[in-house]
C-alpha cells in the first residue's frame, strides 16, 4: 500500500517526454502522486492542499539539472518543503526552563494519547540530563487508577509525585501541587491532566482553568503520531483553549507514516519538541524534521540507521574487516561478525524497519520464515565449526558438514545454503578487490539501486550530486570513494552481496539488488 | 450487547455520539452536492470531504464515483443525497458486520482476549463488556493480563469492582500467559461463564511484543484448543491509515476474530471504519460512541452509515 513516492514519480515522468524544464503539466501529474502519498501518510487534507500549492509553485519552471531525473528533483522539492514545514533544519527546540522555579509544564491531550507515560519520560529526562528536581502531579480524576499509574512511574524513575488525596477536584490538586512544589524547592512541576475529547466543553473548560491556575511555562499537547485526518481538529481545538507552547508526538516507533506531525505543526505553528519512541520510560527522542520528512515520504529512516550503526559499531573490528575485505578475504569469522553486527542493530526486522520501501518485503519474509530466527540458526551453524573450518571453508567436506549440521541442530541442506551464501559474498569481495577503484562505484550503485528512496542518480559516481537529499548527504559521505567507508556500507547492506539470510528468497526479492 | 436494548435510546446514543463529528461532515457534503445539478467539481469536493472523514483516498474516490453515476447533471434534495451516501457506505460495511455474543455460545468458560496498541482503549472496553455481561446475570472473570504498564492492574480492578466481576492479577512484569492459564483453570473449576483477558498495549511492529502475545494465545490453546473463543482487536477511531496496518498484523499474529472500534464519539471521524472493514478478515463487532457503559454497542452497518451522514433512524 505504501508505494514509494519516488517510484510513483518515476513512473509519472517516464511517461513524459520533453525533459529540460519541468512543465506545469508534468508537475501537475506529479503532484497528484504527491497528494496521494501524503494522504496515505495521514497528512490532513487542508494541509496537503497548502503544501501542494507551495510545492507546485517551486517545481514549475525549475530547471532540470543535468544528470538528475525530474522525479528525483520533484522528490527533493517535496522533501525540502516537508522539512521546512516541519520546522526546518535547525537544532531541535528544547523546553523553556528559564522561568522562576518551579517551572510548570502542563501536559494535555486526548484520551490514550500517552500523557502519563510521556510525563514520566520528561521527568526522567529533566532529572537525568538537566539535573532538575522534578515533581509530578496527576490531575486525572476520571480514569481509574490514572494517579496510581503516575505514582508508580514516579517511583520507578525515582521522581517525586504529589501524594494522592482521594476525591479532590483537578483545579484543587493543581493548587496543592503548586504550593508543594514551591515549598519543596522543586525546579520543575509536571502536571499530567485527564485525557479529554476536544468536543467535551466541560473538560476543555477544566483544562483552561487548570492552565489559568498553574500559569505554565510550557503547555505541551501530547498527540498520537498515528492520528489520522482528525489531527488538525484536535490540534486546533487544544490550541484555541490552551496556551500551547509545543507538541510531543507519541508512538513514533509505530509503523505509521506520521503525517499527523506535519498537520499539527502546520495548523498550530508550534514546534514539535519530542517524539515518544518506546513504551519504556527512557523512550523520548528530540524531534528531527529531516527524519520525519523522510518517513512521511516513505524513504525510511536512513539517518536513524546510520546513527544506530555508528553507535553500535565496533570501530576497530569493522576496520579490520574492511581491510580484509579489501584484500578479497571473507571467511566464516567475518560472516559471523556481520551476523552479530546485524543482531546488535536490532536484527533483520529492526533493520528492515529503518529501510525505505521494504515493508512489503518484510511481510513476505516473515511469511516465509526468513527472519531473526534464521540469523540465530546461521550463527549456531558457524559456532559449530572448528576454528580451522571457519578460516578455511574449503575444508568442509561431506563428513564435516554432517558433523556441523548435527552440532547446530539443523539439516545439512541449511548448512549448504549458508556455505553457498558465504561463497557468493566472498566472490563479490574478491571481484571488487581486483577491479580496484571501480568497486566503490559499484557499492554506491548497489546502495542507489537498492534503496528506492534514494535518487537513482547517485549510483553513477559523479551524479552523486543528485540532490541535497539530506539522507543522501550521509550516504554520500559514506560512498565518497574512500576506502574506510567501505565497512559502513558493508554493514548497511549486510555485506553488499545481499543480506545474509536472504539467500533463500526468490530472485528479484533481494532489496539490495539493482533491478 | 445482545440483550434487546431500549431501541430508541440505543440509536439516539449512536447518533448523538457520532453526530458531533458526523454532523459537520453531513452539512458540508449537503452544501456542496444538494439542490443543484451535479458536476465534476462538486464530486471532487465530495471526494475530499470523504477523505477528511478518514475514509482513505481510494474508498473516497470509489464512493464519490458511485455517487456520481446516474446523477450527473441532476439535482437532488438534501435527504436524497444523505440517503444515497448512507447506502453507499452501508454497502461497503454490511458484509463486514459481526456479532459479539459470548453467552450465546455453549463453550464454558468462554474466553475472550483483548488486544491492541497502547492507548486504544482495551481496558475500558473490557470493563464495559464485563459490566454488560454481569448485568445480564453472567458469572464473569476479569484477568489483568497487562502486567507491563504502571497501574494497569489497578485500573482494571476498578472496572471489575464496578461490574461485580471476579478479578485475577499478578504483580507487575510477571508472565501474562501463566496468569491467563491459571485464570482459565479457576474459571472452569468455579463454573464461570466468561473470562475476559486484558493484555498490555503493543505496537504491531514490535516483533518481540507480538511474540509475547502469541505465547498467551498458545498457552490458552493448551487449556482449551478452541480458546480464545474470541480475540477482539481494539482500534482507536482517531488513528488514521495505520489502523489498516494494525488490523493486518494483529489479525495475522493473534488471529483476531472481531474488531472493536473505540472513540467514535467526540473528535473521532467514524470514516476510518470503512477502509478497516474492507481490509479486515475479521468482522466489526462493537463500536464505542461515548464514555458511558451503554455507549459500547453492537455494530450495525446500516444504522452506523445513516448516523454517519446525519440521518435519523
Amino acid at each position: 500500500m505504501f508505494d514509494n513516492l519516488t517510484d510513483k514519480l518515476t513512473d509519472v515522468f517516464d511517461r513524459l517526454s520533453g525533459r529540460g524544464v519541468l512543465s506545469a503539466k508534468d508537475v501537475d501529474e506529479a503532484m497528484t502522486s504527491v497528494r496521494e502519498a501524503l494522504l496515505d501518510a495521514d497528512v490532513a487534507l487542508p494541509v496537503v492542499r497548502d503544501f501542494i500549492a507551495v510545492a507546485r509553485e517551486r517545481a514549475v519552471g525549475g530547471d532540470v539539472v543535468k544528470s538528475i531525473r525530474p522525479a528525483d528533483q520533484v522528490v527533493k522539492i517535496v522533501h525540502d518543503g516537508l522539512v521546512e514545514m516541519l520546522g526546518g533544519d535547525g537544532p531541535p527546540v528544547g523546553l523553556n526552563l528559564a522561568a522562576n522555579p518551579p517551572v510548570v509544564i502542563l501536559m494535555a491531550g486526548l484520551q490514550g494519547s500517552g500523557k502519563t507515560t510521556t510525563s514520566a519520560k520528561l521527568a526522567l529526562r529533566l532529572t537525568r540530563t538537566d539535573r532538575k528536581k522534578v515533581l509530578m502531579a496527576s490531575l486525572d480524576t476520571r480514569r481509574p487508577a490514572a494517579m496510581e499509574q503516575l505514582a508508580q512511574l514516579g517511583s520507578q524513575i525515582e521522581v517525586e509525585t504529589l501524594p494522592i488525596v482521594a476525591g479532590q477536584a483537578a483545579p484543587d490538586i493543581a493548587k496543592r501541587a503548586l504550593s508543594v512544589a514551591k515549598l519543596g524547592g522543586y525546579d520543575v512541576l509536571i502536571l499530567d491532566t485527564a485525557g479529554r475529547t476536544t468536543l467535551d466543553e466541560a473538560m476543555m473548560a477544566e483544562a483552561a482553568e487548570i492552565a489559568k491556575i498553574s500559569n505554565p511555562t510550557e503547555t505541551l499537547l501530547v498527540a498520537d503520531a498515528l492520528t489520522g485526518q482528525d489531527a488538525v481538529r484536535t490540534a486546533k481545538a487544544f490550541h484555541e483553549r490552551l496556551p500551547l507552547t509545543g507538541l510531543i508526538l507519541t508512538r513514533a516507533d509505530g509503523d505509521g507514516r506520521g503525517g499527523a506531525a506535519l498537520s499539527m505543526r502546520h495548523v498550530t505553528g508550534l514546534p514539535i519538541k519530542f517524539l515518544g519512541t518506546s513504551e519504556k520510560v527512557d523512550g523520548l527522542d528530540a524531534f528531527d524534521a529531516q527524519r520525519v520528512a523522510g518517513r512521511i515520504l516513505g524513504m525510511g529512516d536512513i539517518v536513524g540507521l546510520v546513527e544506530k550503526a555508528a553507535a553500535e559499531m565496533d570501530q576497530a573490528k569493522a576496520e579490520r574487516m574492511a581491510r580484509r575485505m579489501a584484500r578479497g578475504k571473507f571467511d566464516f569469522d567475518d560472516l559471523a561478525n556481520q551476523l552479530d553486527q546485524m543482531k546488535k542493530l536490532g536484527g533483520l526486522s529492526g533493520l528492515m524497519g529503518l529501510l525505505p520501501g521494504v515493508a512489503k518485503l518484510k511481510n513476505q519474509m516473515a511469511d516465509m520464515g526468513v527472519g531473526d530466527k534464521m540469523l540465530d540458526r546461521q550463527r549456531a551453524i558457524i559456532n559449530s565449526m572448528t576454528k580451522a573450518e571457519r578460516r578455511k571453508p574449503d575444508l568442509l567436506d561431506a563428513k564435516r558438514r554432517r558433523r556441523i549440521a548435527a552440532g547446530a541442530g539443523v539439516d545439512v541442506a541449511e548448512l549448504n545454503r549458508l556455505i553457498k551464501q558465504h561463497r557468493q559474498m566472498s566472490d563479490t569481495f574478491k571481484t571488487m578487490s581486483r577491479d580496484g577503484g571501480k568497486s566503490m562505484a559499484r557499492i554506491a550503485q548497489m546502495m542507489g539501486g537498492g534503496m528506492p528512496g534514494m535518487p537513482g542518480g547517485m549510483g553513477g559516481g559523479g551524479a552523486g550530486a543528485a540532490g541535497g537529499m539530506p539522507d543522501m548527504e550521509q550516504l554520500k559521505a559514506l560512498t565518497g570513494g574512500k576506502m574506510p567507508s567501505m565497512e559502513e556500507l558493508a554493514k548497511l547492506t549486510g555485506g553488499s552481496g545481499g543480506l545474509p539470510g536472504l539467500g533463500s528468497l526468490p530472485p528479484g526479492l533481494n532489496p539490495f539488488k539493482k533491478n | 450487547m445482545t440483550e434487546e436494548p431500549k431501541k430508541k435510546g440505543w440509536f439516539a446514543r449512536l447518533t448523538q455520539g457520532l453526530s458531533r463529528s458526523a454532523g459537520q461532515m453531513a452539512e458540508s457534503v449537503v452544501a456542496v452536492v444538494a439542490k443543484k445539478p451535479l458536476d465534476q467539481a462538486a464530486l471532487d469536493d465530495l471526494e475530499e470531504m470523504l477523505i477528511e472523514a478518514d475514509l482513505g483516498p481510494r474508498t473516497a474516490a470509489k464512493i464519490a464515483r458511485a455517487f456520481g453515476e446516474n446523477r450527473f447533471g441532476k439535482s437532488s434534495s438534501e435527504d436524497e443525497v444523505k440517503a444515497a451516501l448512507a447506502e453507499l457506505v452501508a454497502a461497503e460495511l454490511a458484509p463486514r458486520q459481526g456479532r459479539f455474543d459470548p453467552l450465546g455460545s455453549t463453550s464454558r468458560p468462554y474466553v475472550v482476549l483483548f488486544v491492541g496498541v497502547n492507548g486504544s482503549g482495551k481496558t475500558t472496553t473490557l470493563g464495559k463488556i464485563a459490566a454488560n455481561l454481569t448485568g445480564r446475570g453472567a458469572k464473569v472473570m476479569v484477568v489483568a493480563g497487562d502486567t507491563f504498564r504502571a497501574a494497569a492492574v489497578e485500573q482494571l480492578k476498578v472496572w471489575a469492582d464496578r461490574a461485580g466481576a471476579a478479578f485475577m492479577s499478578r504483580p507487575i512484569n510477571s508472565d501474562a500467559a501463566g496468569l491467563a492459564f491459571e485464570a482459565c483453570e479457576r474459571a472452569q473449576a468455579e463454573a464461570f461463564d466468561v473470562v475476559l483477558i486484558d493484555t498490555a498495549g503493543r505496537l504491531q511492529n514490535k516483533q518481540g511484543l507480538m511474540d509475547e502475545l502469541l505465547k498467551i494465545v498458545r498457552v490458552l490453546k493448551k487449556f482449551d484448543a478452541e480458546a480464545p473463543h474470541e480475540t477482539l482487536l481494539v482500534l482507536d477511531a482517531t488513528v488514521g491509515r495505520n489502523a489498516l496496518a494494525q488490523e493486518n498484523i494483529f489479525g495475522n499474529t493473534a488471529g483476531v476474530t472481531g474488531i472493536v472500534m473505540t472513540k467514535l464519539d467526540g473528535t473521532a471521524r467514524g470514516g476510518v471504519l470503512v477502509p478497516v472493514a474492507q481490509a479486515s478478515d475479521a468482522p466489526i463487532k462493537l463500536i464505542g460512541v461515548g464514555e458511558g457503559i451503554e455507549d459500547l454497542q453492537d455494530f450495525d452497518a446500516v444504522a452506523f452509515s445513516r448516523s454517519l451522514v446525519g440521518l435519523e433512524a
